[in-house]
């Protein structure tokens, strides 16, 4: 059974992973993923990430969900955090276990292509003051949709 | 019904949500996003492009051909770019 949090409060990668192997003895791998905010060479004040309340822990709840259908997981843990995120920052993470590495890769994998184009958050750029153009709304990339087409 | 607007769809109508009661006829989605539209330069701007823009029918994704009688919320919002 998935755990999943939206929340603007940054995360410890490493609790989390013993969160989810604490006790155990029959889990083989574990995979993180972490997204963190970057910088775009130095033009980005912060990332403002806006969320549907509810319907994105719905969504990404029902993402993994279909992750846990197609591998054999023993524990699969997302956090998205929204609000104003600082280049550097945390933006979301993954996390997977298995009793084998393959299974734990895909599924992470998996989660990070379909949380993108299908969990209800929305970026903004926040460009610096001296930074050239204004920023705005981050429009989906094609090769996000593509990603999917591997998993179909 | 309760309509919720996100991203750069809220901006362009200028709310966030607002209580709607289309008429009879306005039926499926793709009805209630050209009913909007019809309101005023806001909403027009908003849905100039429908085909673009994502709908949710009480929190699940909805095609625009749904019908959403029965539903208690509807969303539109752009694509997203979470993760």
């Amino acid at each position: 059974m998935a755990t999943v949090s939206v929340q603007d409060a940054d995360y410890d990668t490493a609790a989390e992973i013993a969160a989810m192997t604490a006790g155990r003895t029959d889990v083989g791998a574990v995979v993180t993923f972490s997204g963190l905010c970057r910088d775009d060479g130095g033009t980005l004040d912060a990332l403002e990430i806006e969320h549907y309340p509810g319907m994105a822990e719905d969504e990404i709840l029902r993402v993994c969900a279909e992750a846990e259908a197609r591998w054999p997981l023993q524990g699969c843990r997302v956090i998205h955090r929204h609000g104003a995120i600082r280049p550097g920052d945390n933006i979301v993470l993954v996390v997977t276990a298995s009793a084998h590495r393959v299974a734990a890769f895909a599924a992470a994998d998996f989660l990070m292509d379909y949380l993108k184009s299908e969990a209800p958050f929305w970026k903004r750029n926040r460009r610096r003051a001296d930074a050239p153009g204004d920023g705005g709304w981050v429009s989906p990339k094609a090769s996000d949709e593509a990603a999917l087409d591997r998993w179909r | 019904m309760k309509a919720l607007y996100f991203a750069w769809v809220r901006e362009r109508i200028g709310i966030a949500e607002e209580e709607l009661s289309p008429p009879a006829g306005v039926a499926t989605l793709a009805d209630l996003m050209a009913w909007l539209a019809a309101r005023g330069e806001n909403y027009a701007h908003a849905f100039e492009n429908p085909q673009v823009i994502r709908t949710a029918l009480d929190r699940v994704h909805a095609k625009h051909d749904a019908p959403f009688a029965g539903a208690r919320e509807v969303a539109f919002f752009p694509p997203m770019t979470g993760g």
